[in-house]
């Protein structure tokens, strides 16, 4: 009893104890908040890379891809058809993407990725990325009549507060094309005037909005656009047939696609976002065909939607496309029995399924040397270990710094095991034992492990629930940004409080407190009490 | 000079026969007791007295179990105590054996009645704490009350004076009934009349409760009012 008595009377009396207390308390909230954002961080990547692949990925070797997905979906369901949810057969080639900006032409190299549009969103977060509320309710590769989001729709809290972040996408859609389609045509028709050839591609854009308005007013179905169009160099026109002999661009579209918006925008330091292209606008995408050796091909097609999964190494590469139009443009549908064919297919797990296990099942029903079949994980392996090591590295330290607190402890204790020699000759004089002794400074450690760690956790959730409030206040004292959203396409500083993590972290620095203790408890133990009762 | 004080009855609470302690002191050895024999008979009270430097105070720190000696026994109710474990050691210095030094030795973190309570705190674990802490709160304020502190149980020691302290230490001795009470020079640090106090109460107590005293002390004066004088010098005990 006496141990717990003096415990306390020592933490209410040695006033130096709270620089202990102080220091752990710190290395504690700095270690959860630490935590908490790199978590955040952390899940919220995984999230998003998760979002985008699908639970498992079957990939054949071939850009040629292979024959009958329908056959090879129905053998992964009897491989592993208690496991999944959902799988819709995707073709994916890499592309170029080429489009004019103020007459000059802009080309990016992309990942073209042909997707079923009816189940896509089946085995992946995708629809939930895109920018018109209707898509992201039901895709479809048609151009819509406006209505895209003007600002970030994942931005959540913060979405729209000071205006629009994205004003450009307030007239994509159709209004967009047929406004340009209008323009073009003004141009064509000046440049017609001043007796010079038309060469729309080359020739700056300049606002004409009254002579647009007048000529948009006057457009009719059946006006044929000017020679040279994209049209009628698409070398698959006669595989079209329903989309007629000429076509009107003011009312029609070609085959829609959904580019990343990290190709088509970029974030200035106001966190606006600039567009060099939108919905409406056509682009021309150069792509190989399925045969041997591959030969590029190239077609026009219209943005119907932007695709924005805040992973900027998928935003800045992908361009989707429908299945159907990628097989038929590349020639990877048989002539003779009309089987298509695809170069991989994305599986959907139902929830709880252990994705490493299917992932082996069906490694043995498909030889190795004709597919890949690889976990979401897998494909992201590098990074997310990185992330991982990056979390361990830090956390160790971090855990220096109340080792730091444990060696201040370490000396405080044993300054005031000296200053109480004599007490503890008293205390050997009234029949305490040395494990006693030693027990009052390990208790005195362990009070000041758990009251450090303890306001230490509080401390650091404060911070934790409140650190956007925090950024906001250092925003306004110092004026400079201290999270800049186009660095990290976030609004907010993402954060996540792992119980386990706090726990550990509590105990770790309840540990260190403790151990710091025992060696001034030992020193204290074993001193003489005859010795002990003499010290002044 | 009685058996009683030179060790012969059988019925001596506490016996040493023939103890020897020397401490190192700078380059060589330092005999302090030369093989000492000494015994305390039920209700008795015993000064041992001697120059500074004579080991009495070594004596003392013997028959408390606070040192060991080199050579020699010490003996509780005819049991040899110096040769136990740690543990029991302890454990007799808790329910034996009480104390009283000349600085008093009152922890200054607990008020007068903590003090008291403490050997009685390291008797008892917490949950049985919780269980006799009633019954001994009780105790601890009847001897502070008995010695004329009732009204001083929540005062620090050091809002105390000597005289007051020392009475504290002496009621923190007694709260565990011991069977022998070792005090060591006891008024060395009082003026004479507060001296004069606590000899009158370790007296009284040695007259009404029959407690067993032995009181090293080297004042010749504090040492008539004890039943029996031992005398040491040079480390072993004089004729007295």
């Amino acid at each position: 009893m006496y141990k717990l008595l003096l415990c306390w009377r020592y933490l209410r009396t040695r006033w130096i104890a709270l620089v202990c207390v102080a220091s752990v308390m710190l290395g504690v909230a700095t270690m959860i908040v630490v935590n908490a954002v790199m978590a955040g961080f952390s899940h919220e990547m995984q999230t998003r890379i998760h979002g985008i692949l699908s639970d498992l990925v079957f990939e054949s070797h071939s850009l040629s891809g292979f024959q009958d997905p329908r056959w090879h979906m129905d053998e992964i369901g009897r491989a592993a058809g208690a496991d999944i949810a959902g799988m819709t057969p995707t073709v994916a080639v890499p592309a170029m993407l080429s489009f004019q900006v103020r007459g000059q032409w802009l080309t990016r190299q992309v990942m073209f990725i042909g997707i079923d549009e009816s189940t896509h969103s089946l085995v992946s977060d995708f629809g939930h990325y895109l920018q018109h509320p209707e898509n992201r309710r039901q895709l479809s590769f048609q151009l819509r009549d406006g209505g895209y989001d003007t600002f970030d729709s994942q931005a959540d809290g913060e979405a729209g507060e000071g205006g629009p972040t994205r004003p450009a996408m307030a007239g994509a859609g159709w209004p967009h094309r047929r406004m340009r389609v209008a323009r073009e045509k003004l141009w064509r028709e000046k440049a017609a005037r001043a007796g010079g050839q038309a060469d729309d591609d080359s020739r700056p854009v300049r606002p004409v909005d009254q002579q647009v308005d007048a000529v948009l007013a006057a457009t009719s179905p059946g006006v044929e656009p000017a020679g040279g169009d994209a049209p009628r160099r698409d070398p698959f026109r006669a595989a079209r047939p329903e989309e007629g002999e000429t076509m009107d661009p003011a009312r029609e579209q070609f085959t829609g696609i959904v580019p990343g918006i990290g190709l088509a925008s970029f974030r200035d330091s106001d966190g606006v976002d600039r567009f060099l292209v939108l919905p409406g606008d056509d682009v021309k995408i150069t792509f190989p065909t399925a045969g041997t050796p591959p030969k590029a091909v190239s077609d026009t097609f219209t943005i119907v939607d932007f695709y924005e999964s805040k992973m900027s190494e998928y935003d800045s590469n992908f361009v989707f496309v429908p299945i159907e139009a990628l097989q038929r443009m590349r020639g990877m549908i048989d002539p003779q029995t009309g089987v298509p064919s695809c170069n991989s297919i994305q599986i959907r797990l139902k929830p709880g399924a252990d994705l490493d296990a299917v992932r082996d099942r069906l490694r043995k029903v498909f030889p190795a040397e004709m597919y890949a079949i690889s976990t979401w994980r897998d494909k992201q392996g590098p990074l997310l270990s990185a992330v991982d090591m990056e979390m361990a590295v830090l956390n160790i330290l971090l855990f220096l710094i109340i080792a730091v607190a444990g060696f201040g402890i370490l000396a405080i204790f044993f300054m005031i095991v000296v200053e109480k020699t004599r007490d503890i000759g008293i205390l050997k004089s009234l029949g305490a034992g040395s494990a006693g002794i030693a027990g009052i400074f390990l208790g005195y450690g362990l009070f000041l492990g758990l009251v450090g760690a303890g306001v230490g956790t509080a401390l650091g959730l404060a911070i934790t629930w409140n650190i956007n409030s925090i950024r906001a206040g250092v925003e306004w004292c110092t004026g400079q940004r201290v999270f800049d959203p186009s660095i990290y396409y976030f609004f907010k500083i993402p954060t996540i409080v792992d119980p386990f993590t706090v726990a550990w972290i509590v105990a770790g620095a309840v540990g260190i407190a403790v151990a710091a203790s025992v060696l001034p408890a030992l020193r204290a133990a074993r001193l003489h009490p005859v010795e002990a009762l003499r010290h002044d | 000079m009685t058996d009683g004080e030179r060790g012969g009855p059988d019925d001596a609470i506490l016996r040493v026969r023939d103890v020897r302690k020397s401490y190192r002191s700078g380059g060589g050895m330092l005999e302090v007791l030369r093989g000492v024999d000494f015994a305390i008979a039920p209700g008795g009270f015993v000064a041992v007295v001697g120059q500074s430097g004579s080991g009495k105070s070594t004596l003392l720190h013997l028959m408390g179990l606070l040192d060991a000696p080199d050579a020699g026994e010490v003996h509780l109710d005819g049991g040899r105590i110096d040769d136990l474990p740690a543990h029991r050691r302890d454990r007799i210095r808790n329910t034996a054996i009480g104390m009283v030094f000349q600085s008093y030795h009152l922890l200054p973190e607990l008020d007068a009645l903590e003090n008291v309570l403490a050997p009685l705190m390291v008797r008892h674990g917490v949950l049985d704490w919780l269980r006799v802490r009633g019954r001994a709160r009780e105790r601890a304020a009847d001897l502070l009350g008995r010695f004329g502190l009732g009204g001083r149980l929540h005062h620090k020691p050091r809002q105390l004076s000597g005289g007051e302290m020392q009475r504290v230490a002496i009621a923190r001795a007694l709260v565990t009934e011991p069977r022998v009470l070792l005090a060591d020079e006891p008024t060395g640090n009082l003026d004479e009349d507060s001296g004069a106090g606590i000899l009158d109460t370790l007296c009284e107590l040695n007259a009404r409760d029959g407690l067993s005293i032995v009181l090293v002390t080297h004042d010749a004066a504090v040492a008539r009012r004890a039943a029996g004088v031992v005398r040491l010098a040079a480390g072993r005990v004089a004729a007295a």
